[in-house]
């Protein structure tokens, strides 16, 4: 997977500058937190929906061995074969023992959250394979060599005109040869081009929203009907899922995808709602001529087991994300990661166990607006609280915070000490906001006067003056 | 099950409470200490202010300094015991109390019991005055028009947010007025502020122009965290805006110089 989390401070302090990024993200605020807001507002049971939608998710991951194998039994029993993947290299080798099988050359993928955080598609361009993206959003990345900012819209940073400007670059060798800036034309265009790309490839690689148990299907939603035409028209289809996308039954899957739509684009339900089950049977009029599910750990196994295990109750709808205002600050390629905001704070640190995406658990203000729009309720700030208390004792957490925080605490059980301490402080503060009530420029508060005053103290503190109150009545 | 030895003194009479300070209030601004105890003795409460107390230990706990989070638990726990409510200005300290401190002490029994004790019988000061005493009305006088700030701990783990505005309702001389996004963050966040101080100054100036969009003169909050985060940003900008404590504003408290500004004002 793509972290590189250590520069997250310095890509972080530069994104508010950036005019182009602040005005896609600000769409999100208004577009989506609305429509969010008012698909929640017209559902009466939508509280107790949630309820219901975490308890699947509980249930499931508690059981999760007895419905992975029943799934499995599911997929056999109907033609299609399962594969174990312990972590993204393997699965990565899964898919490509098939293409090379087959005889693969060209391959359409859907939208798929797990095949970013795999690497797929620079392991399947290795082999010399063709590899296009159906969906609109990830089509547009994918041509400007970029990840995607947005686990639901990938394009988010993207503006109409940069789009315009890829599509006129690419688009020349499919014959336009204009430059178009309207919406309808642009998307007009990429179903032009998709359509071949559709009819030509041996192989299309989807994701999974979800896994169901009791009928071996894969469930996946789509907005542009990319998806069918990917699972439907290529030789193989090749779906790769988390183990977590289980649920045992369609009825548990509808459940979860009222609140998925819902809670993604603030729409009672996507266009298109996507079942698979095995491949071609005789009589058919299409499918695929050979299916197979890459069930992949990726460090799942692991949260499973312990504190984290909310975490993988996570339908991946994104509200965390429209709803962070962290994440609506930066922009999602500041954490450079798949998984970006509130939910790849937690998962990426997770998942990729890597140094480099250390510093995303500290990167939110724990206002808790993630959780209180989270269609599964995930604790989000607690699990990223976990984090940082994981790291300090992993004694990842150095400098300047560790040894402030420790004098702090320090003075904090002396309260004798602290109160001669502050007061100290607390008149030298006093003096330098003099007759202004405020301090411009304070050393060693740079990062706070960078830019705000520090509003002066009112000059002795609160416990000093109780005292002296308290000693003449 | 542990006996509990934090359990309240007394029973009947004027409630005995324990005024938590915190550090913010304590340091920068102490007469929002003076207001809460203006208010809970109006609200017919015997206030006492424990001197063993400092800080609620939020800053290490939210850093994963859990050890010392807990050294600074026992110590506020300790010196809380036997009063009937433990009340501070702060939703977001006392949230720590309500909710993190039975968390912190998770799998030791004592202690557990300890925190879960002190946890039930503390509250912040707008939601104590409003659902335990029934206050539902103040006596003092603030002219402007306000705009009020709903902090994140308070709002989303204590649920406050129509006390502060019935109590305000009933300040005279004073209008209140809806912010735009009154429930997202400011950009204070603890340390967040001074880790990545250009995403949080981002985000307090999304704060100040909402807070611009609705010409109040005047901004109220009840965290002092996020109130001199939001004034020190207004102030920067060199903007007129007023900023208070709710409780300095509701004891009839709230004196010439808001936040930030100077005495003399
Ligand atoms: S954590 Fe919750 S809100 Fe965020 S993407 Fe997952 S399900 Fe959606």
């Amino acid at each position: 997977m793509l972290v590189n989390g250590k520069d997250f401070s310095s890509r972080a302090s530069k994104a508010p500058a950036d005019a182009g990024l602040q005005q896609q993200v600000s769409n999100l605020k208004t577009g989506f937190v609305a429509a969010r807001a008012r698909a929640v507002a017209a559902l009466p049971e939508y509280e107790a929906m949630r309820d219901a939608g975490a308890a699947i998710k509980d249930h499931t991951l508690a059981n999760l061995d007895f419905y992975l194998e029943r799934f499995e039994r599911a997929v056999v029993d109907r033609g299609g074969h399962v594969h174990w993947a312990a972590d993204a290299e393997e699965a990565c080798r899964i898919v490509r023992e098939i293409c090379t099988r087959t005889g693969a050359r060209t391959v359409t993928k859907g939208k798929s959250m797990v095949s970013e955080e795999i690497g797929l598609n620079e392991a399947l361009e290795a082999d010399g394979l063709d590899v296009v993206e159906t969906d609109a959003g990830e089509y547009i990345v994918q041509l400007a060599k970029e990840a995607p900012s947005h686990i639901v819209m990938p394009t988010v940073h993207k503006t109409t005109n940069e789009i315009s400007d890829l599509f006129f670059e690419h688009h020349r060798r499919h014959g336009f040869s204009e430059r178009v800036t309207d919406a309808a034309e642009l998307i007009a265009q990429v179903r032009s081009v998709m359509r071949e790309k559709y009819f030509s490839a041996d192989i299309g690689i989807t994701g999974a929203n979800f896994l169901v148990a009791e009928t071996g299907s894969n469930i996946i939603v789509t907005n542009e009907g990319n998806g069918d035409l990917t699972c439907t028209l290529a030789r193989v289809h090749i779906v790769t899922a988390g183990i977590e996308k289980v649920v045992p039954t369609l009825n548990d899957a509808s459940v979860l995808l009222r609140l998925l739509a819902r809670s993604a684009l603030g729409i009672e339900t996507t266009s298109y709602t996507t079942l698979s089950t095995g491949p071609r049977r005789p009589g058919d009029a299409d499918g695929p001529e050979e299916y197979h599910v890459v069930l992949v750990d990726n460090g799942r196994t692991k949260m499973l087991s312990g504190a984290f295990r909310p975490m993988l109750r996570c339908i991946r709808c994104g509200a965390c994300m429209n709803h962070c205002p962290v994440y609506l600050a930066v922009g999602g390629h500041t954490y450079a990661s798949v998984y970006p905001g509130p939910m790849g704070a937690v998962l990426t640190p997770m998942i990729a166990r890597h140094e480099a995406a250390n510093e995303l658990p500290h990167a939110c203000t724990l206002n808790g607006r993630c959780q209180q729009v989270c269609p599964v309720k995930i604790p989000l700030p607690d699990l990223l609280r976990r984090l940082r208390h994981e790291q300090w004792e992993d004694g990842f957490i150095k400098g300047r915070s560790r040894w402030g925080l420790g004098v702090w605490s320090w003075l904090a059980t002396r309260p004798a000490l602290y109160r001669v301490a502050t007061r100290l402080g607390v008149q030298v503060l006093r003096w330098l906001g003099r007759s202004r009530g405020r301090i411009g420029h304070l050393p060693l508060a740079g990062e706070w006067t960078a830019g705000r005053d520090l509003p002066a103290p009112q000059g002795t503190t609160f416990h000093a003056a109780w005292a002296k109150r308290k000693r003449q009545p | 099950m542990t006996k509990i030895d934090d359990a309240p003194s007394t029973t009947g009479g004027r409630p005995r409470v324990g005024l938590f300070v915190t550090c913010l209030v304590d340091l920068f601004r102490p007469g929002v200490g003076f207001a809460a105890v203006k208010l809970l003795e109006d609200a017919g409460c015997s206030v006492e202010v424990p001197e063993a107390q400092v800080c609620c230990g939020q800053p290490a706990y939210n850093s994963g300094d859990q050890g010392a989070a807990r050294r600074i638990a026992k110590q506020v726990i300790e010196a809380f015991q036997g009063f009937d409510y433990v009340v501070g200005p702060s939703g977001s300290c006392m949230a720590t109390v309500r909710k993190e401190y039975p968390a912190m002490f998770d799998g030791d029994v004592t202690w557990h019991a300890r925190a879960v004790a002190l946890a039930e019988r503390s509250y912040e000061l707008m939601s104590f005055l409003t659902d335990v005493m029934g206050m539902s009305a103040v006596t003092a006088s603030f002219h402007g028009t306000a705009t009020y700030h709903d902090s994140c701990s308070g709002l989303r783990t204590l649920g406050i947010k129509a006390q502060p505005r019935t109590l305000l309702a009933t300040v005279e001389g004073l209008t209140l007025t809806e912010l735009q996004d009154a429930e997202t963050c400011c950009g204070f966040g603890g340390t967040f502020c001074v880790k990545y101080p250009e995403v949080s100054v981002r985000m307090v100036s999304d704060k100040v122009a909402n807070i611009e969009m609705t010409a109040a003169d005047t901004v109220l909050g009840g965290d002092l965290g996020c109130l001199m985060n939001i004034a020190g940003r207004l102030k920067r900008l060199g903007k007129p805006v007023r900023v208070y404590h709710a409780a300095e504003v509701l004891a009839g408290m709230a004196g010439p110089a808001g936040i930030g500004d100077p005495e003399k004002g």
